[in-house]
């Protein structure tokens, strides 16, 4: 028959397009993590925090973008993972720096659980209540526990190793620059496969009709906690970054206003798509660092101003829009 | 397996404050059934279907679905379980494509669904599946459209094309044809006759020429008690049928 004849053609299609689609924004991310390294050697501190926090948004992406879970609480994941690595290279001597990525990685999806399972209790507006009040929690539980976390002076004395017992992390920062940029590329090919998976297809579904998802004999709470953990994962991988490069842990990367922050970097690149997570967070944290260096006092506005206008016109984020338009212009052209 | 009958609904009772929605039901289907449940408004057919569902608990009676009795599992294992409804309003996923829904659906029913590496579109034995599915019901051109692109007709047989690739043992169609343009129906209906012939299903509907050429079977709710059960050609004749009709429609003739 001629359909389906035709039909696996394009199935086969769409499959390449998306791999095509994939191997350009990997090969995106590593020319702009290259160019950012010769262009701002002085700077690379910032660049692998941005790397850091980027791994958080996208890791809010995961539930929010993918599957519609309001949460401002989400700094927990990465707290966890920069206190867990940060302990662990403090007080128990793990110094190796892969070492102390896993060890972030694990107590980040633990933090995932835990907070995922307070969170997915609720909906809507008490969903993002509950969220809130998981990061307070976690940030009280980490200033009470001062003989561990060092409380509001910070978790100081982390000293990581060479990495792969080779490259020094260096007062320059270009060590843990890279490696960061190194995460950053590994965890995106990851979540690629994952969002394009029948799991991330299914965590589309959640996001657009919960009610249709256990319809079809699915379990939307199951759905929701495996995205839990793999986003903790994902954030604690950042927070351990963040403890590696830095070399200190404090209360603020278990913050509310760093939760607030990473979703309004997400809204500001788009949701629901990993590369909106990246522009997002290059964006704020660069227009931060350039506005407040320019005027101190009114940086804060500026960022205000900057939000309000993309949330004005363009609701869907930079690169939500971007693409949009892109997208219509090829329509046109076909 | 079991000789009893493949679903079975006894006693059934549910209260809201002391209005009884749903009084005393039971029925039963046997696979290949095509039964139509039909009723005034507000005769109790939608909570009906949400307490056989699993979307309401009852107040007293039971659900039996293949001699097991499912009436305190959730809603989500009753459509493991093979008792699989669609719904009157379309709840679908109005940013994936009609490929992607039924894909999702098959790789579930498989248990394939959490699979987190892996595209469905490299799954021939899914691949073969939808599209197998989509070509049944004419919804194969439309295939790579997203749904919210596609008509609302067409978004109806897209329900169907749903709970045909989870394979039910028991179909609940909630007015298939409910704000599909009359001349569309005649679409619908013809997927209703592409459904597995052991298919035990049953329909709820307002449109009576759908429902007397698709069903063999019908039963009449009213005031939340089944009034008639029997042969579509009985029904009309039936008096307190007319009767509960004409509490509701100016014109029983219209409503038969």
């Amino acid at each position: 028959m001629a359909v389906t004849m035709h039909d696996p053609m394009t199935a086969d299609k769409t499959r390449r397009r998306t791999i095509t689609g994939s191997l350009i924004g990997i090969a995106a991310i590593i020319i702009v993590g290259v160019i950012g390294y010769f262009l701002f050697p002085n700077n690379l501190a910032l660049l692998t925090r941005i790397i850091a926090i980027a791994l958080l948004v996208l890791s809010i992406d995961l539930v929010t973008g993918y599957c519609g879970v309001a949460t401002l609480g989400h700094a927990a994941l990465f707290g966890a993972g920069a206190y867990a690595a940060g302990i662990a290279a403090a007080h128990y001597g793990i110094t190796d720096p892969v070492l102390m990525t896993l060890i972030g990685a694990l107590a980040g999806a633990l933090a995932g659980l835990v907070s995922g399972l307070i969170i997915l209790r609720a909906h809507g507006l008490p969903q993002l209540v509950l969220s809130i009040a998981v990061i307070h929690l976690f940030h009280e539980a980490a200033n009470k526990a001062s003989s561990w976390t060092g409380g509001s002076d910070g978790l100081s004395g982390i000293a990581p190793d060479a990495l792969l017992g080779l490259f020094e992390f260096d007062l320059w920062g270009r060590t843990a620059y890279v490696y960061g940029l190194f995460l950053l590329v590994v965890v995106v090919i990851l979540l690629q496969v994952l969002v394009r998976s029948p799991f991330g297809m299914l965590a589309r579904g959640v996001r657009e009709d919960p009610l249709r998802i256990s319809a079809m004999g699915a379990s939307v709470k199951s759905v929701l906690i495996r995205m839990y953990v793999i986003s903790g994962v994902v954030a604690g991988i950042g927070g351990a970054l963040n403890a590696i490069s830095t070399q200190v842990v404090g209360l603020d990367s278990l913050s509310f206003t760093l939760s607030a922050e990473a979703l309004v970097m997400l809204v500001l690149g788009g949701t629901g798509s990993l590369y909106g997570a990246l522009v997002g967070t290059v964006t704020f944290l660069w227009f931060e660092d350039v506005v407040s260096a320019a005027n101190p006092f009114h940086w804060l506005t500026m960022v205000g101003a900057l939000l309000i206008a993309v949330v004005l016109f363009a609701p869907k984020g930079l690169y939500g829009t971007a693409a949009h338009l892109l997208g219509r212009i090829g329509g046109e052209r076909r | 397996m079991n000789d009893g009958p493949l679903f079975e609904v006894k006693n059934l009772q549910k209260n809201f404050g002391g209005l009884s929605v749903t009084d005393n039901v039971s029925l039963s289907l046997v696979p290949g059934d095509r039964l139509a449940l039909i009723g005034p408004n507000g005769a109790g057919k939608t909570t009906f279907v949400n307490l056989v569902t699993g979307n309401l608990a009852p107040n007293s009676g039971s659900v039996h679905l293949a001699g097991q009795d499912v009436t305190r599992s959730s809603a989500m294992q009753r459509v493991r379980l093979g008792l699989v409804r669609s719904f009157q309003v379309t709840r679908l996923f109005y940013d994936m494509t009609p490929e992607e829904h039924v894909a999702l659906a098959v790789l579930q029913r498989e248990g394939r669904s959490g699979r987190m590496i892996g595209q469905f579109r490299s799954m021939p034995t899914v691949m073969d599946e939808a599209r197998e599915i989509l070509h049944l019901l004419g919804l194969l051109e439309l295939s790579q459209f997203k749904v919210r692109e596609i008509a609302y007709g067409q978004q109806r047989l897209l329900e169907i094309a749903l709970a045909m690739a989870l394979r039910p043992k028991v179909l609940l169609l909630d007015e298939p044809a409910a704000g599909v343009p009359q001349s569309e129906t005649a679409r619908i209906e013809h997927a209703l006759d592409k459904l597995p012939a052991d298919l035990a299903v049953m329909m709820i509907e307002h449109d009576m020429d759908l429902v007397f050429r698709f069903a063999k079977r019908v039963i009449v709710l009213a005031a939340g008690t089944v009034i008639f059960d029997g042969s579509p050609q009985d029904v009309t004749q039936d008096a307190r049928v007319r009767e509960a009709y004409l509490g509701s429609y100016a014109n029983a003739s219209s409503a038969a």
